[in-house]
């Protein structure tokens, strides 16, 4: 594979990723969302084996198949029965509409793109033109835990925007050390299995999963 | 005084110390596997600590006898940053007073803690009291920033848990948390005056060398600097030796903590403090600026006067030693404010003699502060009252307690031949032997310092007649008084031995002032051992026979021989003595209401002084007769005395932390999604700000 391809590869990965991101702002459907999310982290997990065989850099396949492992086969799993012993098939329900949200999203991919420029003239890794694909997953991931009303669909949002920061690291600086890889890997697979039983117990607390319950917390002022 | 120096037998009065202070925390650590058997423990727990206390007194005694200093390293810690120790005359002079009140005390807790079993699990008491003790060893012992605020923290720590221990009472619970909170802004201002220290020492940030004493000391501070560390400092140790106006919390956390703790903070703790400003002001920045000594010579006077005011027309037998603690902390700060005054215009004699005065007082107020606390902690033990309206009478059931309390009464009253004499008049005798100086000021600033402390020692002196009258003369005021009994042995002998003390400290002056020659000289560099004892052990002179001397052995002896007559001229005819209730001019029927009690005591006092005080007096009248003014019947009188510096000083900014926290609450939706969306926005905005 030459270098061309590779950097033409890359940048097809990105989009795709930046077409998932999107696309969780756009479902309407739980089940979805998660499919969606497991695609997001095969094309990842896909855009770092190709990273690392261009660029040869032999840690970044023990983080591509940490990816593929972790955000396509576990945390989607751990979801889905989750999920199941909830029983939430309902739709996802959104604070602000979803064509709002989609606007206000493209203004934020055009803001990354613009942030970024510094570092795309400055840089000279083949990986540079994907950062601004990268913040942007951050951003739509931010935007989505803000705008949804319920806890399963944040925590998808979260760990969305986990995806851009790895993304971030791979295209800034061909990935972080091994041992951060590792310590974030871990640190997510925890994350996910705390929000579980946060998730069990914001729902025997309230009967609910709706977040606006939460207000309730507030002491009277 | 001549002491053998331990190292020509080999061994180091460092490594000895730090010996002891591991026994400590060892004990602390081990306390709480023995919860179980908690009688039995106390009887060995407390004799073990006195015990690691009497070792460290020991070597350092020794140590500041022959005036050597040692440097020790302890690789601990953390990478790159060992525990730098240093015993020299200055720490060993306050590990000596430090660990031989704790001697005492610790011999005192045997009995004193035993009368908590049953009542309340005394693994608190038994965890943090070792700790409490170790870590102001440590303080002590420390030659770099670092293992002093540990030694610091360790210390604050543990003694806020020691006054939290009946926290059943919420009045204690508040006490203990304005203590920690002093404690920290305290600890908070030493940690920025050792940053700023360290950080012009000119070592440079990449190393931690500049946090070392060593080179703080080896420095040179611009003006400017060096005048806000000594301020910085000067707050932080302030606050916890409790100078007014940052005593708040002392006199409601001494009373607070169990009385053998008590005696420990007033006596121990606020010494640590005094340290604290001995070693940065002379040690560390060699007093550079006249102004230094002013202020902390205007700021002990206002110490020694509002604390003795204070301390007057309180009623609880606790708080009015804690206020007296705030007194005799003015006091010693007198001493260093001249001392430091002296030092600047390089007056070596008088500012040894200034400094040995308030290192003199320092030891002695460890002694008879201690020595009261823990009798008051007796009184409590017996009669269960710390109100002294409802105590009186007690020398009949408690003849020892009220021997030795009297003891400490006289000493903190500066009577000879006691100790408290002592060190008030070599303060004194520094007043006065003050030249004029250049400073128009000064000239001004210094009679008046004088008449004022003259003015707090008679106060002093009423403060601790109240005290001792009211509480153990008289007519017991109430039922738990009248049934009270007199203290174990091992209480008796831990306020025995401090009583002790005090009066060998009152009769040997010349003696200990040779003894504490050593820290005189590392601060100021001059002595007053040689002049003080240049008439015999028998005289004191602090600097020339003919400008003034006293000698404690011919008045011991002559106040024996008057005793010795007035005993054999009394007791020469039999039948002699009569024993009647005194006062009742033969009409008979007094009872206890109609004795002086402690608030009537205090009135000349109160009115005189009335606008220091937050005074609220009231009068209530029930008529007999409703509607004829003419028969009174019941009267009420209540007052309630406050101090002003709270509303003045306090209250704003506890009032201002609130009003902060009421805006901010306007910020708490409690809606997740807020939230989240506050922090898009700060991300969003800090990208903005990279653009």
């Amino acid at each position: 594979m030459t270098h061309g391809i590779s950097i033409q590869l890359n940048n097809f990965l990105a989009a795709f990723i930046l077409l998932t991101s999107f696309a969780l702002l756009a479902q309407r459907r739980i089940y979805g969302l998660l499919v969606i999310f497991a695609w997001q982290g095969f094309f990842l997990s896909l855009s770092s084996a190709i990273v690392a065989y261009t660029a040869d850099i032999r840690h970044l396949y023990v983080s591509a198949a940490l990816t593929l492992l972790l955000k396509v086969i576990v945390l989607p799993y751990i979801l889905y029965a989750l999920i199941n012993k909830l029983n939430i098939f309902r739709e996802v329900e959104p604070l602000v509409n979803i064509p709002t949200t989609m606007l206000i999203g493209v203004a934020l991919v055009i803001f990354s793109y613009h942030l970024t420029a510094p570092v795309r003239e400055l840089s000279t890794l083949f990986t540079r033109t994907t950062l601004a694909v990268a913040l942007s997953t951050v951003l739509l991931g931010f935007l989505m835990m803000i705008t949804r009303k319920k806890a399963v669909t944040q925590v998808i949002g979260f760990l969305a925007m986990e995806n851009g920061l790895f993304f971030a690291a791979t295209s800034a600086t061909y990935g972080m050390p091994l041992v951060v890889e590792l310590g974030v890997a871990l640190d997510i697979l925890i994350a996910a299995l705390i929000f579980g039983i946060f998730i069990f117990q914001i729902r025997t607390t309230f009967d609910t999963l709706d977040l606006t319950e939460m207000e309730k917390l507030k002491e009277d002022s | 005084m001549s002491a053998p120096a331990l190292t020509t037998l080999g061994v180091s009065h460092t490594e000895i110390i730090l010996t002891s202070v591991c026994a400590l925390l060892l004990c602390g650590f081990l306390a709480p596997f023995f919860h179980n058997r908690e009688k039995f423990f106390t009887s060995l727990f407390f004799p073990v600590i006195a015990l690691a206390s009497f070792v460290s007194f020991a070597a350092s005694f020794l140590a500041v006898g022959s005036g050597l200093t040692e440097n020790y390293l302890i690789s601990a810690g953390l990478p790159g940053l060992p525990f730098h120790v240093r015993l020299d005359p200055l720490s060993g002079f306050f590990i000596t007073v430090v660990s031989l009140l704790s001697f005492f005390v610790s011999i005192y807790s045997v009995g004193y803690v035993k009368t908590f079993i049953g009542r309340q699990p005394i693994s608190v008491i038994a965890v943090f009291y070792p700790l409490f003790i170790a870590g102001m060893i440590m303080t002590l012992l420390a030659n770099d920033a670092f293992f002093f605020l540990m030694g610091w923290e360790v210390m604050a720590i543990s003694s806020y848990f020691l006054v939290l221990y009946e926290d059943r009472n919420p009045k204690n619970r508040r006490a203990a948390l304005l203590y920690v909170v002093m404690a920290h802004v305290g600890a908070l201002s030493i940690l920025l005056s050792f940053a700023v220290m360290a950080g012009l020492g000119g070592v440079g940030q990449e190393t931690f060398q500049g946090y070392t004493f060593d080179a703080m000391r080896s420095a040179s501070h611009t003006p400017f600097w060096a005048g806000v560390a000594f301020l910085l400092a000067f707050v932080g140790f302030g606050a916890k030796a409790g100078v007014v106006p940052l005593h708040v919390w002392l006199p409601e956390a001494h009373p607070a903590a169990p009385s053998n703790v008590s005696a420990l903070m007033s006596g121990a703790m606020l010494k640590t403090a005094v340290y604290g400003i001995l070693r940065v002001t002379f040690d560390i920045l060699h007093v550079s600026q006249l102004w230094w000594g002013e202020l902390v010579l205007i700021v002990g006077l206002l110490s020694a006067i509002m604390g003795v005011l204070y301390a007057i027309v309180e009623n609880d037998l606790k708080r009015l030693l804690a206020y007296s603690s705030v007194e005799n902390i003015g006091i010693i700060l007198v001493g260093m404010g001249l001392a430091m005054i002296f030092y600047f215009f390089h007056m070596p004699l008088l500012s040894a003699l200034a400094v040995t005065a308030a290192l003199y007082h320092a030891l002695n107020h460890a002694m008879f502060k201690g020595l009261l606390f823990m009798g008051a902690g007796s009184v409590l033990h017996a009669t269960n009252e710390r109100n002294m309206e409802n105590m009186g009478g007690l020398i009949h059931k408690m003849k020892w307690t009220s021997a030795i309390f009297l003891a400490g009464a006289l000493s903190i009253s500066a009577l000879p031949p006691f100790n408290g004499f002592v060190s008030e008049w070599l303060t004194f005798q520094a007043f006065l032997m003050s030249p004029s100086l250049t400073s128009q000021r000064l000239n001004l600033l210094i009679p008046l310092g004088a008449a004022l402390l003259a003015l707090t020692a008679v106060l002093s002196a009423s403060a601790f007649v109240k005290a001792f009258g009211v509480s153990f003369l008289g007519q017991a005021r109430s039922k738990h008084c009248a049934e009270a009994h007199e203290s174990p042995w091992s209480m008796r002998i831990g306020m025995l031995l401090p009583a002790v003390v005090c009066l060998l400290l009152g009769v040997f002056p010349s003696s200990v002032i040779n003894w504490m020659s050593s820290t005189s000289s590392l601060l100021v560099g001059e002595t007053i051992a040689k002049s003080a004892s240049g008439f015999g052990w028998a005289w004191l002179t602090p600097v020339a026979a003919q400008r003034a001397s006293y000698s404690a052995p011919m008045l011991l002896l002559g106040i024996i021989s008057v005793l010795v007559i007035v005993f054999i001229t009394l007791h020469a005819r039999k039948n002699a003595i009569h024993r009647v209730p005194p006062w009742d001019c033969g009409y008979g029927g007094l009872t206890p209401r109609m004795q002086y009690n402690s608030t009537s005591f205090a009135m000349p006092s109160r009115l005189i002084f009335g606008f220091f005080f937050r005074l609220k007096e009231t009068v209530k009248t029930d008529l007999f007769h409703k509607r004829s003014p003419a028969f009174p019947g019941k009267m009420k009188y209540s007052l309630r005395v406050r101090d002003r510096f709270w509303g003045l000083l306090y209250m704003p900014v506890i009032d201002a932390v609130f009003r902060m926290g009421k805006l901010t609450a306007k910020l708490q939706h409690g809606r997740i999604h807020i939230y989240l969306a506050y922090s898009f926005a700060t991300v969003i905005i800090l990208l903005l700000m990279v653009l």
